[in-house]
């Protein structure tokens, strides 16, 4: 074993994943600097360093402004993290059950197609139609991801494959249903739903004091933040959630038990399928009004890195979704007032898992020190 | 040669695995180091082999001290590491893995198998290893995987051999030509560290004996001068019981009754093999047998785990063939697994859960939906005092616990509720000495509660010391039936290669 290592380990301390993840976002920030700097080959070629430099200052401020920097700004990072957090916890809980679920957009998708045809054929009133709307959602995506389970239990076949062609076909059959009479908006031509009813939309979060103006986050944060919860209680609390980490742990050790593997397995699938599908349906209510065969864009992707950076915790998944929602509404600021292309966001995204993935590259970077040197692994159990 | 190992003191955050140990080993003899888990054997080894840097304290070659820096150097010192698991490809012949690393080339760099035959040869013929240096091995058993390790490092100039746990993976007849393999060494010159927590085996093959404890050598004795009971006191630093202690049995009626059971791997071949035995109520039965005749699936088929192709499995008169492993759980059988860390725990949850593993589902700790996790710790706070394992907290990870601890919880969380029938697979493997003699202990006190044991173990002494009747298994049937006061541990030995002990009428 080389010398660095050993020097290491013999100086080895306790520290929390929380430092290695913060100092991770702190690396990528600093690669991304230097990735700023590089890229503006124009100033470097001039030979305008101090100017390259500027324009990193004004970038970065404005990954800060864009995000934190006004009540505006706050409500589309918000709205920005919904969407994340629940399909984080989507990923999280199938991490948690030892499923890695890459079908969090497929699911998506499904539970999305649920919610809008629910918010559609319905004119309000809200207090029903909503619940009703996502309750179709929550429906859509668990139906969706019982396909995997149950090819899973029945047959073997790997999820990771198996959600992979699912994301495919929901893809192409959303686009299928949106060109039917069902769905398909009458004076549209092109494959987009009709709109939900003004009743079905979600409320401004702050609508209620008269804030929707100024701070126009709608209000499927608390939903968020309700699923967040219940993933708290369930991993925590619950009898289902116990059998779910032992058999995610170690499956023969379960079996054992008397758990019954093949159940878990299409349970969990099937709940993580509903917690998608429920982040389908708030994008729907609560930011397009309709749907797009891409309205869910990226998001059940990211979802996975928000997991694996949250280590699939209740609170870490919480709040890697809220990172990522805030560098995605800086990002856009970011791109509006320097010439730097959003893109760099994805860049950012990608070093932070990365570093995450290499604590020891962390470690070594930074020279802290660790009593336990974590493998980055998601799987771990209670209380990890 | 002469390899000292003088004052080496180590440390990790928290614990001090060597404080100032010595020890030396010439050619000619066999040092065998002896310690349960946990003690530092392998942290020593470890700074022999140049994997750790000692914090304070040298390495002597011939008197000359020597820092090594990696196992390289260790290598070209001339010292020889054969691990416990072994560092083979198994996709490769025995000659191609010997020579990894060291390959004899021919012109341009090519590979010059034939030498590396030769070479294999040589060295196998010289030290009466038989090995085929065309063989694949993934091919080979255990017992000859660990030959081609030994080449590996005879090939290396290797004057020291250190030996990791060898007999682990062994059979009782690889055993015996494992030892004869130590001798030829030591008659070659080589010096040998054998490091094992078997106490039979260290007092047969070794020269001199080292004791560890808690990092410090407490001890230093030759076979002559020590027996089992003083080693065991030496490495526990308490006197230890090492034969178990029971009155005879007051078997009552039958509880388990296995008739003609018979079990087919995935592969289609029968592995249990038209089986039929009764355990009765008050008795210990064992069933002795080499590993892999077919023990791992009989107790998986009992205990729910696997299906039977044919025959039945009755508890206390009920059918329970086709039963689940909860119901069989709920019926009142126990079931101590045979591998603790794949099937037995699940080590990243902590001790608590692990105790109420198989009945987190009873209305004692669950209403159905929501866990009582307070219930939980109070149970478990209960059990780890009953059964002797020791933790600070019950809520510290199952990984966290020594080999015989964790142990302990299964055995804890297994026999501390009314049973009828207890299955114990392999209960004291990789277990210390003190924590062997507890779960032994607690055994003996299962069965004179009444319940039926039921004991599969592939260390005879074990199932001797333990059984009322010993039942010995053989490719998959019951060969013999055996009183262990009447039998002696050779006879049976000749039962479980598949043989018959003279005088025996077929």
């Amino acid at each position: 074993m080389p010398r660095w290592f050993d020097a290491l380990g013999s100086r080895l301390n306790r520290m929390s994943s929380l430092v290695i993840t913060l100092l991770a976002v702190v690396s990528a920030l600093v690669v991304g600097a230097v990735i700023i700097i590089l890229s503006d080959v124009e100033r470097l070629g001039n030979g305008e360093i101090g100017a390259a430099f500027s324009e990193l200052a004004t970038a970065y401020s404005a990954l800060v402004r864009g995000s934190v920097g006004s009540l505006r700004a706050l409500s589309e990072t918000v709205n920005n993290s919904t969407p994340f957090i629940i399909a984080g916890v989507s990923v999280a809980l199938a991490f948690k059950t030892g499923l890695f679920n890459i079908g969090a957009t497929g699911q998506m998708l499904a539970g999305g197609l649920a919610t809008t045809w629910v918010g559609f054929v319905m004119d309000g009133p809200a207090i029903v139609q909503i619940p009703l709307a996502l309750l179709a959602g929550l429906v859509g995506g668990a139906l969706f991801g019982a396909i995997p389970g149950v090819l899973k239990a029945r047959t073997g076949a790997h999820e990771v494959i198996t959600t992979i062609m699912l994301n495919y076909i929901a893809s192409f059959t959303i686009l299928w249903a949106l060109d039917t009479q069902l769905f398909q908006r009458p004076d549209r031509s092109d494959p987009i739903s009709k709109f939900v009813s003004d009743e079905a939309m979600l409320p401004k979060v702050f609508g209620f004091i008269g804030l929707g103006e100024k701070f126009p986050a709608h209000s499927g944060i608390i939903v968020a933040l309700l699923v967040v919860a219940a993933y708290w209680w369930f991993l925590e609390r619950s009898k289902m959630g116990f059998e779910f980490q032992a058999f995610g742990q170690n499956a023969d050790a379960a079996e054992y038990a008397g758990m019954r593997a093949k159940r878990l397995t299409v349970v969990g699938m099937v709940v993580a399928g509903g917690i998608a599908g429920v982040a389908g349906g708030i994008e729907i209510l609560g930011r397009y009004g309709y749907a797009t065969q891409t309205f869910a864009g990226t998001i059940g992707f990211d979802a996975i890195a928000v997991a694996l950076l949250g280590r699939s915790t209740p609170l870490g998944t919480m709040f890697s979704a809220i990172l990522f929602g805030a560098l995605q509404s800086g990002g856009r600021e970011m791109q509006v007032e320097t010439d730097i292309n959003i893109d760099l966001i994805v860049v950012l995204r990608a070093l932070i898992v990365m570093f995450i993935a290499a604590p020891l590259l962390v470690k070594a970077i930074w020279r802290v020190k660790s009593a336990q040197v974590s493998t980055g692994q998601t799987f771990k159990g209670w209380g990890s | 040669m002469r390899l000292d190992l003088v004052d080496i003191t180590k440390s990790f955050p928290g614990v001090l695995a060597n404080d100032r140990v010595s020890l030396n080993v010439s050619s000619g003899e066999v040092l065998a180091l002896i310690g349960e888990n946990g003690a530092g054997k392998s942290t020593l080894m470890n700074v022999l082999y140049g994997m750790y840097r000692p914090d304070s304290g040298e390495i002597r070659i011939d008197g000359q001290p020597t820092t090594f820096q990696s196992a390289a150097d260790a290598i070209a010192a001339g010292i020889g590491m054969v691990h416990q698991h072994f560092m083979l490809v198994p996709v490769f012949s025995v000659a191609e893995n010997v020579v990894l690393g060291v390959e004899p080339t021919g012109a341009l760099g090519s590979l010059d198998i034939a030498k590396a035959r030769q070479m294999v040869k040589e060295v196998s013929d010289k030290y009466h290893l038989d090995l085929d240096p065309d063989a694949l091995i993934e091919n080979l058993p255990v017992g000859i995987q660990q030959r081609v390790e030994i080449v590996k490092v005879l090939l290396r100039d290797a004057k020291v051999v250190v030996f990791d746990e060898p007999t682990a993976v062994l059979t009782p007849s690889e055993i015996l030509e494992f030892f004869e393999i130590v001798k030829s060494l030591v008659d070659a010159g080589k010096g040998v560290v054998f490091i094992t927590h078997k106490l039979k085996e260290a007092l047969h093959i070794a020269d001199r004996i080292a004791v560890l404890r808690r990092g410090t050598v407490v001890g230093e004795t030759t076979p002559t001068q020590a027996d089992e009971n003083k080693i065991a006191e030496m490495m526990v630093g308490r006197p230890v019981q090492l034969v178990v202690s029971k009155n005879s049995a007051q078997p009552g009626e039958e509880v388990l009754s296995v008739s003609d059971l018979t079990v087919l791997d995935p592969d289609g071949r029968t592995v249990v093999d038209d089986i039929s035995f009764a355990v009765r109520r008050g008795e210990i039965v064992g069933i002795a047998g080499v590993q892999g005749n077919g023990q791992t699936e009989l107790v998986e088929t009992l205990t729910g785990l696997r299906a039977a192709n044919n025959g039945s499995v009755r508890l206390g008169g009920d059918d329970i063939t086709v039963a689940s492993p909860r119901l069989r759980h709920e019926m009142g059988m126990a079931h101590i697994p045979e591998d603790r860390q794949r099937q037995g725990l699940v080590v990243g949850m902590s001790i608590a859960q692990n105790l109420v593993l198989t009945r987190y589902h009873s209305p004692e700790f669950s209403n159905g939906v929501s866990m009582d996790w307070g219930k939980v710790h109070d149970v478990s706070e209960e059990l780890v005092k009953n059964y002797d394992v020791r933790t600070n907290d019950v809520d510290n990870l199952a990984s966290t616990l020594s080999g015989g601890n964790q142990q302990k919880v299964i055995v804890a969380r297994e026999l501390s509720r009314d049973l009828r029938l207890a299955v114990a697979s392999q209960p004291t493997r990789g277990v210390d000495v003190g924590s062997i003699e507890y779960i032994h202990s607690q055994i003996v006190k299962e069965r004179d509660a009444g319940t039926a044991v039921l004991i599969v173990s592939t260390e005879l002494d074990e199932v001797m010391a333990l059984s009322d009747r010993i039942l010995v298994m053989y490719r998959g049937k019951i060969v013999a039936e055996v009183d262990p006061k009447k039998t002696s541990a050779m006879d049976i030995g000749l039962y479980m290669a598949g043989s018959k002990p003279q005088g025996v009428a077929s």
